[in-house]
């Protein structure tokens, strides 16, 4: 068996240093309004981190590559965006409506991708993306390309007016922070180890007893379900839900983010995520060179730096620590 | 009654397509264990290379037209193919088989976003060869000579395909480098050598299958982006186990998908995937697949 994919994974860093790592994160990220820091960018590329950690969760730890994350992004972005335009509900049922959305999605998807492995797994959650990405330019519920537009931010709990930029990015904030832990909490927990070592050996695993298929159904639903929350998050800060989300180039660039932070980090993807947003928010002007630029970082990145940029950091800092 | 086998040919010229792509990629799967997600873009390249010949070349007063690109296209993207398998595929074998797909996968957006940074994304014409136009009155319909082409050569290039990879010494060599490299090499063989021609034979022949969509579908950039996506599906309900089997799925599908067409057209771009999905619940390893 060749090398698995996560195996370049870095030696984690210890409990201590993840806590103090995780709050420098947060004050760095709450103080970033206040130093200049323009707030809608950050809002995208916390939505967009968190969708790359909800990846990785499934890739990083599960050794699973599905190539369709964009449908769990783009569906629960419509859902949320219907339940808090079409029937008013306030943001937060409307998220939580969308979340539920994908992880419903991720459990039908899952069930039947699990069935095969490796490439085959990447082909059939890209098929399945596609076949839901025609579903929705036809619905009529989804206005096709125009997207559902518009979408109101609404009060938080009927409180809190998310129309102020402000609560709004409080908001994500702390809806990141908390999946954040969540998934950091899912990778340090029993199943987050055997999780671990499904992806190292699979039948050693079953020959221990576990149930390899309901391990990676789980942890499939649960990518499926945060990258959801993604969505629907991003649904409300952008008062936008459209065929963008849903599309397989959507696909490839959580895979990207994940790829060039590192795979198999618990920062990686975040690191990712905001690299790729500030690059394409940089050379937006440049056209279609974004596309080119994009898919070189991606050439570069599987030839010759496998363990991303976190990946990297860590196994210097090790180095240099020995 | 007309419409019916007006998008049952439709169907079986999509089904050419999807055979001879699905034919590639299964080649390369099976030596090299990789999935070729440039196989879409190599395509769109043998469709551009065509366009090419036809519009900017002219050697005297002899134009490279048609014919000269089934034959120069996929040479030249074969070449292409095997500097991207020497230059970087080869790097990867050791590595888990989901790199390869990430590869292609960043070499397909190069290629698709250079296209369209030069040419755009609107679809570009392209001349249907003199000896080709027109058509045949079946009396139950009416068959254009050049879709009947494109049914009858794809059918020929796959079945020599097979002919070749199954009933050839050759092709006796290629399996076994498929089942087992290692030992084939102990024989004397070259399987690195096998491994890079095999790469460019299959892009090769996704480049063959771009020229000979040219004059049917538009020269596009973007031609090859989704078209791959459903060929992916049509490989999953295939299997990539059986060279024939990759044939008879494509062109299978291309008839399923012409008959949605006709009978319930807002499925007609889902159905594909409508049928993997109902493969993979009750085949998982696919219609001629092994479990591996």
């Amino acid at each position: 068996m060749a090398t698995t994919i996560a195996a370049t994974a870095p030696v984690r860093a210890g409990s201590n240093g993840m806590l103090i790592a995780t709050a420098v994160m947060a004050i760095v990220l709450a103080l970033a309004p206040f130093v200049g820091i323009y707030p809608v960018f950050v809002m995208k590329a916390l939505c967009f981190a968190l969708f790359a950690c909800a990846f990785n969760l499934l890739l990083g730890f599960g050794g699973l590559l599905s190539f369709g994350h964009s449908m769990f992004l783009g569906t629960a972005g419509y859902v949320c965006a219907y339940a808090a335009k079409s029937w008013g509900l306030t943001p937060e049922i409307a998220i939580v409506l969308g979340t539920l959305a994908s992880a419903a999605l991720g459990a039908v998807v899952g069930a039947l991708a699990i069935r095969r492995q490796g490439i085959y797994f990447a082909m059939i959650t890209l098929a399945v993306a596609q076949m839901m990405y025609f579903i929705y330019l036809q619905a009529p519920f989804t206005h096709g390309e125009d997207g559902i537009q518009a979408v109101p931010r609404g009060r938080l709990f009927g409180l809190i007016d998310l129309a102020n930029p402000y609560a709004m990015y409080y908001t994500v904030l702390a809806i990141f922070l908390l999946a954040f832990l969540f998934i950091y909490r899912i990778i340090h927990s029993p199943f987050g180890q055997v999780l671990k070592a499904i992806r190292e050996n699979e039948p050693r695993a079953i020959s221990l007893g576990y149930d390899a298929d309901r391990y990676k159904l789980i942890a499939f639903v649960l990518s499926a379900t945060l990258a959801g929350l993604a969505g629907a998050t991003k649904a409300i800060v952008f008062q936008l839900a459209s065929l963008t989300d849903v599309h397989w180039t959507m696909s490839g660039e959580v895979v990207l983010m994940t790829l060039l932070g590192g795979m198999g980090t618990i920062f990686g993807p975040v690191v990712g995520a905001f690299v790729i947003i500030a690059l394409e928010s940089y050379l937006a002007r440049f056209g279609e060179w974004v596309t080119v630029i994009t898919g070189t970082i991606f050439v570069v990145c599987v030839l010759a730096f496998r363990r991303g940029i976190v990946g990297e950091l860590s196994a210097w800092w090790s180095r240099t620590r020995s | 009654m007309q419409a019916l086998f007006g998008q049952l040919l439709i169907g079986l010229i999509n089904g050419a397509f999807y055979a001879m792509l699905s034919l590639g990629l299964a080649v390369i799967f099976g030596l090299l264990n990789i999935i070729n997600f440039t196989h879409g873009a190599q395509y769109m390249m043998g469709a551009f290379i065509a366009w090419f010949l036809l519009n900017h070349v002219h050697i005297g007063e002899w134009q490279l037209g048609y014919w000269s690109a089934l034959l120069i296209a996929p040479i030249v993207v074969g070449a292409v193919g095997v500097v991207i398998e020497r230059t970087m595929l080869s790097r990867l074998y050791k590595l888990d088989h989901l790199y390869g797909l990430l590869l292609t996968f960043g070499l397909a957006l190069v290629i698709q976003g250079l296209f369209r940074h030069e040419f755009g994304s609107s679809g570009m014409p392209y001349q249907m060869p003199s000896q080709l136009q027109g058509g045949l009155n079946l009396g139950f319909m009416f068959l254009p000579i050049y879709r009947a082409w494109v049914i009858i050569a794809s059918l020929i290039v796959c079945l020599s395909t097979w002919y070749v990879i199954e009933r050839t010494k050759l092709g006796s060599y290629l399996r076994a480098a498929t089942e087992n490299p290692a030992l084939v090499q102990a024989f004397g063989i070259n399987v690195p050598r096998m491994i890079t021609l095999t790469f460019g034979f299959g892009v090769g022949l996704a480049a063959l299958a771009g020229v000979m969509a040219a004059p049917i579908y538009q020269v596009n950039p973007l031609m090859g982006a989704d078209l791959i996506i459903v060929v992916f599906a049509v490989v999953v309900i295939g299997g990539m186990g059986s060279i024939m089997g990759s044939i008879l799925t494509g062109f299978g599908l291309g008839v399923v998908e012409g008959l949605t067409k006709y009978f319930y057209p807002e499925a007609s771009n889902t159905v594909i995937f409508v049928v993997m999905v109902i493969v993979l619940m009750f085949r998982p390893a696919g219609l001629f697949g092994r479990e591996r």
